[in-house]
């Protein structure tokens, strides 16, 4: 473990900085030790599987089984969102259904095996950033690699010449690169003195994309955690109020409610809410709906009464908590009279929608029935604008009351509201009921018109159609770890944009007095080349350029932590700008240079003046055309 | 004619722009195709052993991470030159094709001489058809801008951003693709992956005319939100990158395959030869795919495609926020688990593993572009089989 390159790298990382293919001569650990193959104890094999556990390659598979493991909460009707249909999958599939419900298919979301395979992710993830994390802060005090001694095998490279002597291009380089453009931070600059006139550049930037990346992850697990945090202190109710009710919060007063493990019933601040009218708006061709509005009236403890308005897209918020519109109807006012003339039930009550036209279906339950006869229960529909299209057979045209009709059957017996088991009150125990036959032996239908009243058979009574108020379903959530959600949300995406459009590049410049070879000794800046040159001849130096007093060899690499195309465009600005702004003759020298291929062609370090050709697309920060001096770019 | 009637004639002009540039793709794509066998077929017979030297510098070229040279002739030269002056990262810009090749000489004199005059003969036939590629540019553009004013109708029509029902996710969806090609295609044409993505533009637009079509209306009041508009909007364009970027992908695949020499159908199978023997034409190595000489490299080409995922991929996840930020508003929960919530979950697993792939060791380069292929299918599979098949609170396909 010594011997691994400085800073951690999880195991099957991919990495050109650190990786020692790439002659880099600053990294330390450039080569591997000979592999040894030690005795694991306990210790080393529990090292060996928590580095497993941390690996690239496991994180990868946990992805793909977290992708695959979700797909069956799509496939198989899940217990949280339809109850009813898993319900009735279980009763068509008699042998496979108890089956698929023991593995935890009807709630997957929530099975041990799903829950399983993110938290291992997670525990991957929070292994291998935290030491990565650590690396990264050591990191951002270092200061970048020095510059290698040749520069043949780098991915981009650059040259040119210039009048200025090798210490002035270098410092104008390091200028140059320590320069923010727009939004880009500039490099992390450092300048050496390699001696015999030698001077060069050595500059990295990007230490950003490594920060976005671990601000992402993070974020994740922040996530993870107030979602968790979240459902414990969490609750949900929700509650039906006719037009004209009032509703108080409190638990009892909830038709359902479900709450976190920590929530306490005394926190909920007693407000009272009641539902003054409700506004309902179709389209008139489709029929579907435009617009719901319910107007309220809310009070709060010691405060005055306010009219307020819940919308679909709208909830109202009270004590922190959110009352959301999710459901509306009617709920048909209903008077009953039983055989003897007293009043046995009177108010409203919700038929529950069935359809687009409000076909709702409901029951009213009249147990308090004098004089000894029958419970009565009545079972039907109503029609907000009944047509008979049929004898006998009646539908809704339209979700508005414009004609409304209840249509209903009458049972009588024993409601079974006795038996201490409750019961759901949208139905029917028909057990211990028998329903009303008339003459004919077809079950009796009453047909009720509001302000009707109509005879109930058997001398049962009568019933009475009142009126037509709404009702609105309402739900309350309150959840106190939303806000973090959104903000370790909105983190986890900041983090992802800059780590994936930040370039991490090393750049490093080298400018050498011309007239030799760079790290011959015994240059000077004013030495005559001629005499100088080996053999007597005067060959060219690295760029075919016949050397003249003074000038100085400039030559250029850049390497990208992965693939970067804009690498190579880059390293061009970078040169451009340093060698185009020395003394004027030589600013086009870099474009002259590019320019002649042939002696491209002999370099052992080629101009390369051609763009990267990745069609059209550059990085989204340097786009590469900014060149001086038409010779530059290819003609197509 | 109402708006939605004029609106609903401009999407099909659109289509029908886009099938001439599709056809015009397809026929730059079979000239190159042919032009490639032709080249290629001769250079076996003028030069028996510079089939396996070509192969060797196509694979010089590739590892030596140069960029390729954006005309043909100019791929000719620098084989040519590599070969020759056994230097390194040596790439000759245009104009000196076989000026670079020629003095070269030496042992390779055999490629340079049939490079040369491959190159010679480069300049009466050129390898790709300009004047196809001009139509289908300028029918690609022209049905962006039939397609732009066909939504921007639309939106009038219906009083809202065109953004509420499976035929303007469609139709607003191809846009983005379109938009996207038409940018990474103004240098170069690439013809294969013109065809790929007018080929599924053209197939959506229709699809979304004859199958997906509803008239322009209000919408539901759960909709009824400038969520519409982000939330909506982002998805559609996200799934329009993540199509070009699938494209790219496929050419990668077909490259890399070519580069390294390695095709499954060259070596005998155990079982099924027979199959593989009457598919040995198709094999990705042989004279069909030669066309493939004439695209960038297999390196460039998953730079292009992991460029276009990593932008689908934020705006993926702003997707992800954004309808979790919705849900909270209008349905009372930020997450429940509904299908569209997990099929745009899912999408966003695999393409995060598609991106650790890449850093993988061993998993970078081919292997991560089946992860985009797995990627993409998962898009699209949330797009029509959530809707469609699938129910759940998330249907407002609004058929």
């Amino acid at each position: 473990m010594a011997t691994r390159p400085a800073g951690y790298r999880p195991e099957g990382l991919d990495d050109a900085f650190t990786d020692p293919a790439v002659p880099d001569g600053a990294e330390p650990g450039a080569g591997r030790p000979a592999a040894q193959l030690p005795s694991l104890g306990l210790v080393g094999w529990l090292r060996w599987a928590w580095r497993q556990l941390t690996s690239m390659r496991v994180a990868l598979l946990l992805l793909m089984l977290l992708a695959v493991a979700a797909v069956p909460g799509t496939i198989f009707p899940q217990r949280a969102q339809d109850p009813d249909r898993v319900a009735t999958y279980l009763s068509e599939h008699a042998a496979l259904g108890p089956w698929l419900d023991r593995l935890g298919f009807f709630g997957v979301y929530s099975s041990v095996w799903f829950s399983a395979i993110y938290l291992l992710l997670f525990v991957s993830l929070v292994g291998c950033i935290l030491p990565r994390a650590r690396a990264h802060l050591g990191a951002l005090g270092g200061r970048p690699p020095k510059a290698p001694r040749r520069f043949t095998r780098f991915p981009a490279q650059g040259s040119g010449t210039s009048a200025l002597s090798a210490q002035e291009v270098v410092e104008r380089a390091a200028a140059v690169l320590r320069r923010r453009r727009w939004f880009v931070p500039g490099y992390r600059v450092d300048v050496r003195d390699e001696g015999h006139g030698t001077w060069s550049v050595a500059a990295e930037r990007g230490y950003l994309r490594e920060t976005g990346n671990l601000v992402f992850h993070l974020a994740l697990v922040g996530l993870l955690v107030s979602i968790a945090t979240g459902q414990m202190l969490h609750y949900r109710g929700q509650a039906i109020i006719v037009q004209g009710e009032g509703f108080a919060n409190a638990v009892v007063d909830y038709d359902t409610f479900e709450n976190g493990a920590a929530f306490r019933p005394e926190s909920l601040e007693p407000f009272t809410l009641r539902l003054d009218g409700f506004d309902a708006r179709f389209d008139p061709d489709t029929l579907q709906s435009r617009d719901f509005t319910a107007h309220v009236t809310l009070t709060e403890p010691g405060a005055e009464p306010q009219a307020r308005t819940i919308k679909v897209n709208r909830p109202l918020i009270v004590d922190g908590a959110k009352v959301y519109l999710q459901g509306n109807g009617y709920a048909p006012q209903i008077t009953v009279h039983d055989g003897s003339g007293a009043l046995a039930f009177s108010g409203p009550v919700p038929f529950l929608p069935q359809d687009e036209v409000y076909t709702s279906r409901g029951v009213v339950k009249v147990p308090d029935v004098s004089g000894g006869q029958e419970q009565i229960g009545i079972v039907g529909y109503l029609l907000p604008s009944a047509v008979e299209v049929a004898d006998g057979i009646w539908r809704s045209v339209d979700p508005q009351p414009n004609d409304p009709v209840l249509v209903l059957s009458v049972w009588s017996g024993n409601l079974g509201l006795d038996t201490g088991v409750p019961q759901n009150v949208y139905q029917l125990d028909e057990s211990r009921l028998e329903q009303e036959v008339g003459a004919d032996g077809l079950p009796v239908t009453l047909y009720v018109r509001p302000g009707e009243t109509v005879d109930l058979p058997d001398g049962l009574g009568t019933v009475t159609f009142d009126g037509l108020p709404r009702f609105v379903a309402l739900d309350l959530r309150y959840d106190p770890a939303l806000p973090f959600v959104l903000v370790f949300a909105l983190l986890a995406f900041a983090g992802l944009a800059t780590s994936l459009f930040t370039p991490r590049r090393r750049v490093w410049l080298r400018a050498t007095p011309a007239g030799g070879a760079p790290g011959r000794a015994g240059r000077d800046r004013g030495a005559s080349p001629v005499g100088d040159a080996p053999g007597g001849g005067a060959p060219p130096d690295a760029v075919g350029v016949v050397s003249e007093v003074g000038r100085t060899v400039v030559t250029a690499a850049a390497l990208a932590r992965g693939d970067d195309v804009g690498l190579q465009p880059e390293l061009d600005r970078v040169l451009v700008a340093t060698l185009g702004r020395s003394a004027a003759g030589t600013g086009s020298h870099a474009g002259a240079a590019a320019a002649d291929p042939g002696t491209a062609a002999d370099a052992g370090l080629g101009v390369v003046a051609a763009e990267i050709a990745a069609p059209g697309q550059s990085s989204p920060q340097q786009h590469s055309t900014q060149t001086p001096g038409g010779g530059r770019h290819d003609d197509r | 004619m109402t708006t939605g009637d004029l609106s609903t004639l401009l999407v099909w002009g659109a289509a029908t722009a886009l099938t001439i540039a599709l056809i015009a793709y397809s026929v730059d794509l079979a000239r190159i195709t042919e032009q490639s066998q032709r080249r290629a077929l001769r250079a076996v017979v003028e030069a028996p052993g510079a089939v396996q030297e070509a192969r060797a510098a196509q694979a010089t070229r590739a590892q030596a991470d140069v960029a390729a040279a954006q005309v043909p002739t100019q791929v000719a030269a620098t084989v040519g030159a590599g070969v020759g002056t056994a230097g390194g990262a040596a790439s000759a810009p245009a104009g000196r094709p076989t000026g670079a090749g020629g003095p070269a000489g030496g042992g390779a004199a055999p490629v340079v001489g049939s490079r040369s005059a491959g190159a010679a003969g480069d300049l009466e036939e050129p390898i790709r058809s300009a004047r196809a590629e001009g139509i289908a540019r300028t029918t690609t553009y022209l049905s962006v801008v039939l397609l732009l004013a066909g939504i921007v109708l639309r939106g009038v029509a219906a009083g809202r951003w065109p953004t509420a029902n499976m035929y303007e996710f469609t139709i607003v969806g191809t846009f983005v693709a379109l938009v996207v090609l038409a940018l990474v295609q103004r240098r170069r044409v690439l013809a294969f992956v013109g065809v790929l993505v007018t080929g599924i533009g053209v197939l959506a637009l229709v699809l979304a005319l004859n199958a997906f079509f509803v008239q322009a209306d209000a919408v539901q009041p759960a909709l009824q939100s400038y969520w519409l508009v982000i939330h909506v909007g982002v998805a559609i364009s996200a799934t329009g990158v993540f199509t070009v970027a699938f494209a790219a992908a496929v050419v990668q695949v077909l490259q890399d395959g070519r580069e390294q020499g390695r095709s499954r159908l060259e070596r005998p199978w155990t079982r099924a030869d027979g199959l593989r023997r009457a598919l040995l034409g198709w094999r990705v190595t042989g004279p069909r795919f030669a066309w493939l000489r004439t695209m960038p490299s297999a390196r460039e080409l998953e730079a292009l495609s992991f460029r276009l995922n990593a932008v689908a991929f934020v705006l993926w996840t702003l997707t992800l926020i954004g309808g979790a930020i919705w849900a909270e508003d209008a349905w009372g929960r930020y997450w429940g688990w509904d299908p569209k919530e997990v099929g745009t979950f899912v999408a966003w697993v695999v393409y995060a593993a598609y991106l650790h792939a890449r850093t993988t060791r061993g998993w970078s380069g081919r292997r991560a572009a089946y992860f985009v292929y797995v990627g993409y299918a998962v898009v699209l599979a949330n797009f029509t089989l959530v809707n469609l098949v699938v129910s759940g609170k998330h249907s407002y396909s609004g058929l």
